[in-house]
């Protein structure tokens, strides 16, 4: 260990919190100038590690040593002292100040409680100029693109001179190109001296470009590697506890009538004055799972909401199983064979103070099974349908169908959903990234539910941001950049490669 | 109509400040329903001083006359930050629900003001059990007069100042740029080492500050008795639709409270403008006009709200 | 995993703790209140303010006076039911106080200007207060303007429309309204013979039992039917109300419709049984509705809780004008239920206080009995 130099070193840290221990005795050394991966699942242990470095938790055992001596870290401000810095999953950015003000906040220059930005902004330009950084400090971050505001959250770390460089999860906003950069960037950033935490659950990033990989799983430290000395299937082994599928098994489809037909279908931005989908036509049909696939933000969202009737057209035509639902209600949607898993569970998904059996029931509860003809709830019919789903769909929680849906984990709260609008028996199931946040074993179900679903002769209406899911899942992929359809390709002879280069607006080709 | 441009000054001061206030504990993100009640505290504070500061106005001078002018704000001032303290310390450190509190405090400004003032007036004439202050000489103290004609509010001057430092406070020091970085993302603030708690204190003491001041500056406008039973006739909401109106920017917050305050003024003198006494519109009419005018206001300016984003969202360390 | 659960695990009884915390607390601050005013009749007068009626020497006269304060509990319930229907469907009905005022312009207005029966007054007082509703409903849901703001407006808005309407039934000297006695005895809520039971108090009406029932309704709508699973669900997650299809605009007007409706029903039942008439030259909405918005929040947002918190609030208000005048004020009562309200606030915050202390408790019992069955197994080898 003596001939070694470690940046940061964080030995047998063990922190508990009520009925769980998170992390339990871990150890990780980070060494200076590498490029070192945390792997492990959602749960694993990695954020509460993180936040252990960061001082937000106080662990109850082991130490935290920095170029081989021991310190103190009881909130961000000594970890910012130690100049260590991190680019958080979720941007700590405000959206409606400039990148300036951003990378400034905290430690403004000033003079006499008065901000002095030139001084500053001299040294954020010198700062992009050497890291091929490139931000126009003055922009509103809310105008700024998603790999911009990452941009900035890396200078925010330069800017405070910042040795040891967090990256939690920074890929899953990026194209597979931006990726590439970002990546360029970190060797770059370790070329200078930077000492570099990636913390990722994508095997192929970590071979790319880690040196060094620590792998968590279930709250333990399972083990240290070198990258050049293992390989992905030793990795995945490593972090899931055993060997995992890559592929999804499943036949070929075998696509018979049509279940949704889209034309020409334009729905207006909230955001912006344009549209955010531009005359979009494509069908699905039964018996297979067409793909959506492009970067967050390129008119996915709005797709979904226009077919499911979350937003309304501005122009084109929707029909269900042949029949025109352009302006047909939601309820009216939902009644005639359309089920929708939607992008974020919390938002559309769930009533989270409701309990599990009220949500379960949430696209029902109005049937007579449900609902007597004097308007009262049935609640003894409502408990043994939820019973059923539950058992069933093996949806885990405390205290069963009463268990309120907000303290379940976010893997059951999903599951719960899943059994909802798969049980309806939809003619279109849409599933807008079904498995955004789940652990390894969650997303096989998952999966195998969507495939079975489509086995049985239904369509499915897949959107993904995860080139790994689409290109295992989908039997037809549909890629949307700014609004519209650029390509139609299919996943037995199309790479990750040629994908991004449609998602990126780099290729495209006439549909229809 | 010089009457009428009188009224609208002091009204459209009086929203100028509370509305500031509101803007300043919105920014840091805590939403301060409780505006009324911080008013009737302030101006409680305010006329208990000029009931017993020892003021005679044939004998005073400039500087007398600034000096009883400053303790009566100050004592506004106290009042009103004191005061809104139970709203910061409910709702940052107990994470309470801001609009109960706010509605809360509401009610117990106006009630605890009545008690302070009937049981003072009780304990010195045990048969006045009347709510109200006189004030008459001491309010001389700060009014300007212009031949008789136009009667300057000192408080109107105060509040122009405060308006320009506000401006100044939120948008080009270290303290503002924390401060609305506090109500547009606390997690942001947090994670570069500003502590959030304390920043929302701030927000919050500035907006009793100001709201203490709205109070005073409420009361000394054209009357010079106070009835606290009436608490300030919804002048702190009026003051928060102002706010709205103005897109929590100080500058364009004037405009509104401008605007605001001459459907108020209207009330007070149109038995004076010879068209409209002509036209016999009951009172009652012209007392609605304000609320009236504001509802349709924010009828037409609530959609694309640019509230601070993460406003009435209690922030917790914990949480990420 | 079936257990009983603990009581003090029990949302009810968590609740009940926590209201009976926010009188003792609320009690207590205006205890030291009048204690500051004057030490000397400080405890006979929160005892005068805690015996209301029971002040009264003769068990005939308590039995009227309690009849009065059930009179004046009424409406007090209807308004707390208003800010607790609105509340349960996530909107702060602050706008109870206004709604209630339009019910008192258009029962009287009914009852003295049209010379009107009592069952088409209080249908005009619920209609009236209904559109005034519906106006912050649509407000809300089409143009996003805040309820507590709007609500606000037509709180004062509504005040002076009153003022104005009823100038035409006043007394010749004076700045009330005619009696009904006087004007238009049709307009009086029948007895059914209550009063009676009352010691022949004349204001007791159906008005109370008709209160308890809507409350019994409330909670039943709220509770066991298909409308109020939707509209708790548009109150607890818009967006989730509008995925699944339901409509989740009209669930908020009608929300803000059938709260404004409950309070001007509670006017309605309140100014037709002729308990008290209205003031004129008023300057200022009547206490009831933000009472109501004090009963709704004592009594754990539950309508049967709200039978209890209304009646307390109603209590302890009318209490307040029996305090030693000569040191101190009636408004001490007022005080202590906005004290009330602000610790209410707070009730949340004490849930999870407990239930983290629970949980602390079971942790370490398992530990425990982990470490005991430990030392039993390294005591067997």
């Amino acid at each position: 260990m003596s001939n070694e130099h470690y940046a940061i070193e964080m030995l047998n840290i063990t922190k508990r919190f009520p009925g769980i221990v998170a992390n339990d005795n871990i150890t990780l050394q980070l060494k200076t100038v590498e490029i070192h991966a945390l792997l492990g699942e959602n749960g694993a242990g990695k954020s509460t590690l993180m936040s252990v470095l960061f001082g937000l938790y106080q662990p109850e055992e082991g130490i935290i040593k920095k170029d081989g001596v021991e310190v103190a870290i009881r909130n961000p401000n000594d970890a910012n002292a130690l100049h260590i810095g991190m680019v958080h999953q979720h941007f700590k950015l405000v959206e409606c100040f400039s990148v300036l003000d951003n990378i400034i906040l905290g430690i403004e220059p000033t003079h006499m409680g008065f901000l002095q930005k030139e001084e500053a902004r001299e040294k954020v330009l010198a700062l992009s100029e050497k890291y091929g950084l490139h931000v126009d400090p003055d922009a509103l971050i809310e105008d700024i693109t998603v790999g911009m505001q990452q941009r900035t959250e890396i200078l925010k770390m330069l800017y405070r001179d910042n040795e040891i460089l967090i990256f939690d999860e920074p890929t899953a906003v990026l194209t597979p190109q931006e990726i590439d950069e970002l990546m360029e960037i970190m060797r770059g950033l370790a070329r200078e001296g930077k000492s570099i935490l990636f913390i990722s659950h994508k095997l192929n990033e970590i071979m790319s470009v880690a040196d060094r990989c620590t792998v968590l799983r279930k709250g333990k430290y399972v083990g240290t590697v070198n990258v050049a000395d293992t390989t992905k299937e030793e990795l995945s082994r490593m972090m899931v506890g055993r060997d995992v599928e890559f592929v999804v098994h499943k036949d070929p489809a075998k696509p018979t009538d049509v279940v949704l037909n889209v034309e020409h279908m334009t729905v207006a931005s909230k955001m912006h004055s344009n549209n955010a989908v531009k005359d979009v036509s494509f069908q699905v049909r039964r018996g297979e799972i067409v793909c959506i696939a492009g970067i967050d933000g390129n008119g996915q969202t709005e797709l979904v909401y226009g077919i499911s009737g979350l937003e309304p057209l501005k122009g084109g035509k929707l029909e269900l199983c042949g029949n025109d639902i352009t302006k047909a209600p939601i309820r009216k949607r939902s009644t005639s064979g359309m089920s929708h898993i939607p992008e974020d569970r919390h938002k559309h998904g769930l009533v989270l103070d409701y309990t599990l059996e009220n949500n379960l029931v949430l696209q029902r509860y109005f049937e007579p099974e449900f609902t007597n003809k004097g308007g009262f709830l049935r609640k003894g019919n409502i408990r043994a349908y939820a019973e059923r789903l539950i058992e069933q769909y093996d949806v885990r929680s405390g205290q069963g169908p009463i268990t309120i849906a907000r303290s379940m984990s976010g893997g059951n709260q999903q599951k719960a959903i899943v059994a909802r609008e798969i049980d309806k028996d939809p003619a279109l199931l849409i599933a807008v990234q079904p498995t955004r946040g789940l652990d390894v074993g969650a997303i096989e179900y998952i999966h195998k539910q969507i495939v079975a679903h489509r086995d049985a002769g239904n369509g499915v209406l897949l959107v993904s941001l995860e080139l790994d899911e689409v290109m295992s899942l989908a039997d037809r992929i549909l890629v949307m950049y700014e609004g519209e359809i650029v390509g139609e390709l299919d996943p037995k002879q199309t790479t990750v490669e040629e994908l991004g280069l449609y998602m990126a607006g780099a290729k495209r080709m006439e549909v229809q | 109509m010089v009457l009428l441009i009188q009224y609208t000054l002091i009204f459209a001061a009086v929203l100028l400040l509370v509305a500031l206030g509101g803007c300043f504990s919105e920014h840091s993100g805590v939403i301060n329903i409780g505006l009324e009640g911080i008013m009737v505290m302030g101006a409680l504070g305010g006329a208990l001083v000029m009931r017993f500061l020892p003021y005679n106005p044939d004998t005073a001078n400039l500087l007398t006359n600034l000096g009883v002018f400053a303790c009566v704000a100050l004592a506004s001032i106290a009042a009103g930050m004191i005061y809104s303290l139970l709203l910061a310390v409910a709702c940052i450190n107990f994470k309470a629900d801001q609009t109960i509190v706010g509605t809360a405090m509401n009610l117990l400004g106006t009630a605890l003001a009545t008690v302070i003032v009937k049981s003072m007036n009780t304990a010195m004439n045990p048969d006045d059990h009347s709510s109200e202050i006189q004030y008459i000489n001491a309010k001389k103290a700060f009014l300007s007069d212009f031949g008789g004609k136009f009667e300057l509010n000192w408080f109107v001057v105060l509040a122009l100042i405060l308006l320009v430092i506000s401006t100044i406070l939120l948008y080009k020091t270290r303290f503002g740029l924390r401060l609305r970085a506090c109500g547009e993302h606390p997690q942001a603030a947090d994670s570069v080492g500003i502590n959030v708690y304390k920043m929302r204190y701030a927000g919050v003491l500035i907006s009793g500050f100001l709201g203490g001041l709205g109070g005073i500056t409420y009361i000394t406008a054209g009357v010079s008795v106070w009835k606290f039973e009436n608490g300030v006739a919804g002048f702190g909401f009026l003051a928060l639709a102002v706010m709205i109106f103005g897109a929590w920017h100080p500058v364009r917050i004037a405009g509104a409270a401008v605007l605001f305050g001459l459907f108020r003024a209207l009330g007070n003198v149109y038995n004076g403008i010879p068209l409209l006494a002509n036209m016999g519109i009951p009172s009652a009419v012209y007392n609605m006009l304000p609320y009236i005018v504001s509802l349709i206001v924010l009828a037409f300016t609530s959609k694309n709200s640019k509230a601070p984003k993460a406003e009435g969202i209690p922030y917790d360390k914990g949480q990420r | 995993m079936k257990q009983r659960t603990p009581l003090l695990r029990k949302s009810a009884a968590q609740t009940l703790l926590a209201s009976l915390l926010c009188i003792l607390l609320g009690l207590l601050v205006g205890y030291l209140a009048l204690l500051i005013i004057e030490p000397s009749g400080a405890w006979e007068a929160i005892l005068a303010v805690l015996k209301n009626f029971l002040k009264y020497p003769t068990g005939a006269q308590k039995l009227k006076y309690f009849g009065s304060t059930l009179v004046k509990t009424a409406p007090l319930l209807l308004c707390s039911l208003s800010v607790l229907f609105a509340y349960k469907v996530g909107l702060f009905n602050i706008g109870v106080a206004g709604q209630y005022v339009l019910g008192a312009a258009a029962s009287l207005g009914c009852a003295l200007l049209a010379g009107l029966p009592w069952y088409v007054c209080l249908l005009a007082a619920v209609v009236a207060a209904a559109i005034s509703g519906a106006l912050c409903g649509v407000l809300r849901a089409y143009l996003n303007v805040n309820v507590v703001i709007s609500g606000i407006m037509l709180n004062w808005i509504s005040l002076y429309a009153t003022n104005l309407i009823l100038k035409g039934g006043m007394e010749k000297t004076g700045k009330d309204t005619i009696r009904l006695v006087k004007a238009n005895k049709d307009a009086i809520l029948p007895t059914l013979g209550l009063d009676k039971l009352f010691n022949n108090n004349q204001y007791v009406t159906i008005a109370i039992p008709v209160a308890i029932i809507v409350a019994i309704v409330i909670w039943i709508l709220l509770d066991k039917t298909k409308f109020g699973y939707e509209l708790k669900a548009t109150g607890n997650n818009l967006n989730a109300a509008k995925y699944c299809g339901m409509k989740e605009n009209r669930n908020i007007i009608l929300t803000m419709v059938i709260a404004a409706a409950l309070a001007g029903l509670g006017a309605g039942l309140y100014y037709l049984s002729d308990f008290e008439q209205w003031n004129v030259n008023s300057s200022s909405v009547p206490a009831m509705g933000f009472n109501g918005i004090a009963a709704a929040f004592l009594g754990g947002l539950h309508p049967i809780g709200a039978i209890f918190s209304s009646f307390f609030i109603q209590h302890i208000t009318l209490g307040g004008a029996n305090v030693d005048l000569s040191h101190y004020c009636a408004q001490i009562a007022d005080f202590i239920s906005s004290i009330i309200i602000y610790l209410c606030g707070f009730v949340l915050f004490f849930k999870t206080c407990l239930n983290r202390a629970l949980d602390r408790r079971e942790e370490k019992k398992i530990q425990a009995a982990r470490a005991n069955s430990a030392t039993e197994e390294g005591g067997n080898k």
